[in-house]
């Protein structure tokens, strides 16, 4: 059996004594983790803050119907366009939309934990000593909006069903629906943006509370174990809401960006048209 | 024979780290390492352990700042010739080299709301349906060892929360009796602010600690915080609210 090899030494160590900031004696890359949100998380802020805001300065509708003027794609950061007249160039369409999603993704349980940890450094890490001197959590205002995430998420539990009817329009030329019947690069981007974001949404913890995770008696009734039985769907979505998450992210950027793209004539749409 | 170098907390407050060479064996793990330095390099370490299986939660500590089950830490996950840093649990009040005072989480266990099951059917049972209670399972495999209150930096880094938080631990002993089919105790329901609920920032540090694989913030935590919420939501009252 094994038994002590010899050297005993007395090291001065009072970090256990003396907290201060990312004081811990973890030894794996724990930084890493905080950084790649906050390029991520950044990234996508102000890449969606410059393309919602440009508005009409950056053509966000590709295809265009000469007839009807009226677009085969639009940008999902658009989706459903709301154009008011009298409201002058500036005023970007997208500012009636994304306030929904951007609300339901901000006080998102998942991207609390993130930016908690990336951005307000609260706690940088597990096991890491935090900055702050004292801490109050969602206690007070601001913060204790974060219980607001109810409500977006009863405004944006609409947004999928606007996304897979913008989907299914762009599988018809101009977007007019029973006319030129057509498949293309962007009508695939747009259906798998939607079905992304409805992974998402569906995903949300306060949807899985609203469907059945209120009840403590799922067989007091029918109705309530068709409850249970979709809430056991929706807790698989919930299990993977950060992947879903992550990747409906930045796959709606990607979609907006190739919309912008096709519209500027920056690249051209593979598609079975013949009008663009 | 491997050579494990272990630089350890020594003494109370005002003790010091220091480092051992201990010669292990194959296919051992932290602890077995921690008794074989108390049997022949340092006999007065003090060390609170019990099944050496994972389930009794005794052995809990921080190796490599990790919070961890001391029992179920392999050494051949470490780099061979790495220093290995065992400390005592920091949220607690520490008593001596490992050993820390956890009686605070016995002090909240008692303001815990007990169960009150509805009356008994006319047969004199009390019937549940299999899926009604199955939901509760996972939050009676917590095998109380700490670690989600120790690496909670509600009460890790601000000492003062302790008196408003209850922590990790009991949202899921509170969850396990407001999710209880027989469950009438409207105390259990009232998480907010009687036990700090609203401190948690869900940073679900718990979760990444839990050694039984509890999902605390998922199923415990965030359920009980939109349970908490229902009470504002004129639309819970079409589907019936909670129970």
């Amino acid at each position: 059996m094994a038994q002590a090899a010899g050297t005993t030494r007395r090291v001065r160590n009072m970090e256990a004594i003396q907290r201060r900031y990312g004081q811990t004696h973890r030894q794996d890359n724990w930084q890493q983790e905080p950084l790649l949100i906050i390029l991520g998380l950044g990234a996508f802020a102000v890449y969606t803050t410059i393309s919602a805001l440009l508005g009409d300065y950056w053509p966000f509708e590709a295809g265009i119907d000469p007839a009807t003027g009226h677009a085969t794609y639009l940008s999902p950061y658009f989706e459903p366009l709301f154009r008011f007249e009298g409201l002058p160039k500036w005023f970007s369409p997208a500012i009636w939309i994304l306030w929904a999603p951007l609300s339901f993704r901000t006080t998102c349980y998942y991207y609390r934990r993130s930016y908690y940890r990336a951005f307000f450094r609260s706690p940088p890490g597990c096991a890491v000593a935090e900055p702050a001197q004292t801490y109050t959590g969602e206690t007070n205002f601001p913060l204790v909006l974060q219980n607001l995430h109810r409500y977006a998420m009863y405004v944006a539990i609409v947004f999928p069903i606007f996304l897979f009817y913008g989907a299914f329009k762009s599988f018809w030329f101009g977007g007019h629906i029973g006319g030129e019947f057509g498949i293309g690069v962007g009508s695939i981007i747009l259906t798998i943006n939607a079905v992304l974001l409805t992974l998402y949404t569906i995903g949300c913890h306060s949807f899985r509370h609203f469907v059945a995770g209120g009840l403590n008696q799922f067989t007091a009734s029918p109705f309530r174990m068709v409850r249970r039985r979709l809430w056991e769907i929706f807790t698989i979505a919930n299990e993977n809401h950060r992947r879903w998450a992550w990747i409906s992210m930045i796959f709606v950027g990607v979609a907006d960006l190739y919309v912008h793209l096709v519209a500027g004539g920056i690249i051209t749409d593979l598609n079975t048209w013949s009008q663009f | 024979m491997p050579t494990a170098h272990l630089r350890v907390w020594r003494g109370e407050d005002d003790g010091d780290y220091y480092e051992y060479d201990v010669e292990y064996g194959e296919g051992m793990v932290v602890l077995d390492v921690v008794h074989l330095l108390q049997a022949h390099q340092a006999p007065d370490f003090a060390v609170r352990w019990n099944c050496k299986a994972g389930k009794c939660g005794s052995c809990s500590a921080e190796v490599n700042g990790q919070p961890r089950l001391m029992c179920m830490t392999r050494m051949n996950t470490f780099i061979p010739g790495e220093t290995i840093t065992i400390a005592p649990l920091k949220t607690y009040p520490l008593i001596r080299d490992l050993v820390t005072d956890v009686s605070y989480n016995y002090e909240i266990a008692q303001t815990i709301p007990e169960l009150k099951p509805r009356p008994r059917e006319a047969d004199g049972t009390h019937r549940m349906g299999q899926v009604d209670i199955d939901r509760g399972q996972e939050f009676r495999k917590c095998i109380e060892c700490f670690l989600c209150m120790d690496v909670c930096h509600v009460i890790r880094d601000h000492e003062e929360n302790k008196r408003e938080f209850a922590g990790p631990r009991f949202f899921i002993s509170l969850a396990n009796v407001a999710m209880h089919p027989l469950d009438t105790n409207p105390q259990s329901a009232l998480l907010d602010p009687a036990f700090g609920l609203s401190y948690c920032n869900i940073t679900k540090c718990c979760t990444e600690v839990c050694p039984e694989g509890i999902h605390i913030t998922d199923n415990g935590i965030i359920p009980m915080k939109e349970r908490s919420i229902d009470r504002w939501d004129p639309l819970r009252k079409i589907f019936g609210g909670s129970r």
